[in-house]
């Protein structure tokens, strides 16, 4: 009989195979895994690992079916709150959230909720099972921009109260993040993601690629089109550079574009024309999700890998099991150290970084200790090509192109916590765009947020 | 998709393609730029936006394949489609921001480089709607290599050509017809300078020296073209600007050039290999010795 105090642990693949591909790291449960873990929880009458999620599940329903060995029961359970749930059961940072409320937790390990929840979403893929699509539509048209986790779930609450929701994205490819930024040896793109998108489209959603709203078409003009509302959903944008000589030489990438050449224009395989640069040691610089992922993108691409931050370990940003499995795969950590200068050679391509080492001093206005520099700590480290992962800025575009839509000093749209209803009539706004780079789940939560702003707003209006 | 109408052939390595894209036609306007994308695993190719009809729903592109990805648009025919075209991208010339008034006011020479002419087309045509007749320059290495001749003439004030081999028209490079219109005592308040980077960039030394401002275009590698990835970022006097947000035109005279001529070059080797894989694919029959 296992350790009920203990989780029941998840197969990977071996980090030294997977270093070498780019299949999915986590294996997932089986039903037999499944029904165990879900028989370790409590089911609480007061479950308190439902207010630690963005979206609100229903997760001691779910597990409760899952015991029964009912995965379709509890799939129906999961798709009335999460439109998503084969993503977040992967990317969600759980332990943050759900499994750190659980009860479970307080004397052994949470329940694996994630796990559970990305099981029966696998389940019911494999079944064929879809969200039901509602009987009719209620005649109001809505329009989505951007087809990320803000937006696709924007849509999917939106298209089950009824609502003919249209979606537009700029890229040739649906799923925003988690199509160009989360790599596939994470969320697989065919077989998680696309279907995710298509189980979201089966509930009637209309999905609208090529269209850059602010460009190929003004809010305004959607607003003409007969659309009676507008959810912006357009996600994080410019990527953020450091300011140090030497960062516009050959081999310097913003993670934004070594990701989204590898995961959207999938320049890791042959048979795809992307051209990606092939480097034998990358130094990526920054500790969140992101830099993770490029660094663990890096290495499957053949590299030698450094990951380079100012603060120390425990400052990382980044989920501890994403920092675990970039350690397991022989990624180097060099904490507390920081880029000052990119070398290059006579013909502007990258030969080296040069740093200072770091130390921790007194809380700045994040709570976290400031880094300082160490004086005359100064040194060189050989590279031939360096990711800067620093976090992005709002893209302007839309903004610029919408009067009357008000942006922050960080140049966010502003909307309302509780409905996302931003500076003009009709207009919502939610995740990124708004909060400036955070996680799929709380985008998710946001395009919720969202879908019940306007639902209010239009019904609001007939009244 | 979006279909293909008309397949011209410019000259001996131009094309041109007229596409259906409605929406990004109605949208668009000079100095903007689009994205298109043949076949699931083909590359995010920029162009500049050539002609437009928003009555017809129709853009026009020319290109000049020098990758796979362009290599594979010129097999392509009318009635076949592209997976995607999207824009207009970039921000619109800053022209369009003039009243009728100061455009007329001002003397514009637009200077084209090879396959930059296309390009320079819907502006000096925007101009000639809006009352003003541009110069133009034309340079091409020789004359099998001129086309658009006709059209600019048609909508330009004086149209010069100047070849590099002197089989056409002038003989010269041309920032040699920019020093003999000046030393003729033309005067000129603004020059759009559009074609390979090395042109652009010898372009602006030499309107320096006249005190001519001059706006360049720049066609930076690109990924997404909707300000995500940094990859065209370039640097524009003291600040680093991404030309698919900020530009793709900019002031020539601020613009670090020995820094996108070496950004330019990134992927060259990468991108040779490519091209030869996909050439050798498709002619080698074997027999070489190395192969099978």
């Amino acid at each position: 009989m296992a350790d009920v105090m203990k989780k029941i642990p998840v197969r990977e693949q071996d980090p030294k195979v997977r270093a070498g591909n780019f299949d999915e790291v986590c294996l997932g449960y089986n039903e037999e895994e499944a029904v165990a873990e879900a028989q370790r929880c409590l089911n609480c009458k007061n479950a308190r690992c439902i207010e630690g999620c963005p979206v609100g599940i229903h997760i001691n329903e779910f597990i409760a079916k899952v015991k029964e060995r009912d995965f379709t029961g509890a799939y129906q359970i999961i798709s009335e709150s999460s439109s998503l749930p084969a993503v977040c059961g992967r990317v969600c940072p759980q332990e943050t959230q759900c499994e750190g409320r659980c009860v479970r937790g307080v004397k052994g390990e949470a329940i694996s909720i994630g796990k559970l929840e990305r099981f029966v979403a696998d389940r019911a893929r494999e079944e064929g099972i879809r969200p039901a699509k509602p009987e009719k539509t209620n005649g109001h048209k809505v329009a989505v921009v951007g087809s990320g986790p803000a937006g696709l779930t924007c849509a999917g609450d939106l298209a089950r109260l009824g609502y003919e929701v249209t979606v537009f994205e700029a890229l040739h490819k649906a799923g925003g993040v988690l199509t160009y930024g989360i790599p596939e040896f994470r969320l697989p793109k065919d077989e998680v993601v696309a279907k995710e998108v298509e189980n979201v489209e089966s509930l009637g959603v209309k999905i609208c690629t090529d269209v850059i709203v602010g460009r190929t078409e003004s809010v305004d003009e959607l607003f003409d089109e007969g659309f009676e509302a507008v959810f912006i959903g357009s996600g994080a944008g410019l990527p953020m550079f450091m300011g140090i000589p030497g960062e516009n030489a050959n081999g310097v990438f913003s993670a934004n574009e070594y990701l989204t050449r590898n995961n959207l224009m999938k320049a890791f395989r042959d048979d795809y024309d992307t051209p990606i640069f092939k480097a034998k040691k990358v130094v990526v610089v920054g500790g969140g999700n992101v830099a993770m992922d490029a660094a663990r993108t890096a290495l499957r691409l053949g590299a030698d890998v450094h990951l380079v931050y100012r603060r120390s370990e425990a400052e990382l940003p980044a989920r501890a099991e994403e920092v675990h499995h970039a350690k397991e795969e022989g990624i180097v950590f060099d904490l507390l150290t920081n880029p000052v200068e990119i070398l290059t050679d006579e013909n502007d391509y990258v030969t080296g970084i040069r740093c200072v080492r770091m130390e921790l001093g007194e809380p700045d206005a994040s709570g976290r200790r400031r880094p300082v520099v160490i004086e005359g700590s100064e040194f060189e480290m050989a590279c031939d090509a360096v990711i800067m992962s620093l976090g992005t800025s709002p893209n302007p575009l839309i903004a610029s192109t919408t009067e009357g839509l008000d942006t922050n000093r960080k140049k966010c749209i502003v909307a309302e916590e509780e409905s996302g209803q931003t500076s003009r009539e009709g207009i919502f706004a939610g995740g990124d765009a708004v909060s400036g780079a955070a996680t799929v789940i709380l985008a998710m939560g946001a395009g919720k947020v969202g879908a019940k702003g306007i639902d209010a707003y239009i019904r609001g209006k007939e009244a | 998709m979006f279909k293909i109408l008309s397949k011209t052939q410019l000259n001996a390595v131009v094309w041109e393609f007229v596409l259906e894209a409605p929406l990004l036609a109605q949208h668009a306007k000079p100095g903007q730029f689009l994205i298109v994308r043949a076949g699931e695993t083909g590359e995010r190719i920029p162009l500049t936006i050539c002609d437009y009809d928003a009555e017809k729903g129709t853009v026009t592109i020319v290109f000049q394949p020098v990758g796979v990805s362009t290599m594979k648009f010129q097999e392509l025919n009318p009635g076949d489609a592209f997976d995607d075209v999207v824009g207009p991208l970039g921000r619109p010339s800053e022209l369009l921001s003039l009243s009728d008034e100061e455009l007329r006011s001002k003397k514009i020479l637009f200077v084209c480089g090879g396959v930059g002419t296309a390009p320079v087309y819907p502006q000096v045509k925007w101009l000639n709607a809006h009352g003003v007749k541009a110069d133009v320059i034309i340079g091409c290495r020789t004359h099998d290599l001129l086309f658009y001749e006709d059209k600019m003439r048609d909508v330009a004030g004086n149209l010069y050509v100047t070849t590099d081999d002197g089989s056409y028209m002038h003989k010269g490079v041309v920032t040699t017809v920019i020093d003999e219109l000046v030393a003729e005592g033309k005067h000129y308040d603004l020059c759009v300078a559009i074609g390979p980077m090395i042109m652009m960039k010898f372009c602006t030394l030499t309107t320096k020296k006249y005190e001519i401002p001059t706006i360049v275009s720049m066609n930076p590698i690109m990924v997404d073209g909707t300000g995500m990835c940094g990859a065209c970022r370039l640097t524009v006097g003291d600040e680093v600007k991404f030309a698919c947000v900020d530009g793709p035109e900019f002031d020539g005279f601020k613009i670090d050039w020995a820094e996108c001529l070496k950004r330019s070059q990134m992927y060259k080797t990468v991108e040779g290999e490519a091209k030869l894989r996909y050439e050798e694919g498709r002619t080698h029959e074997g027999g070489c010795g190395h192969c099978g």
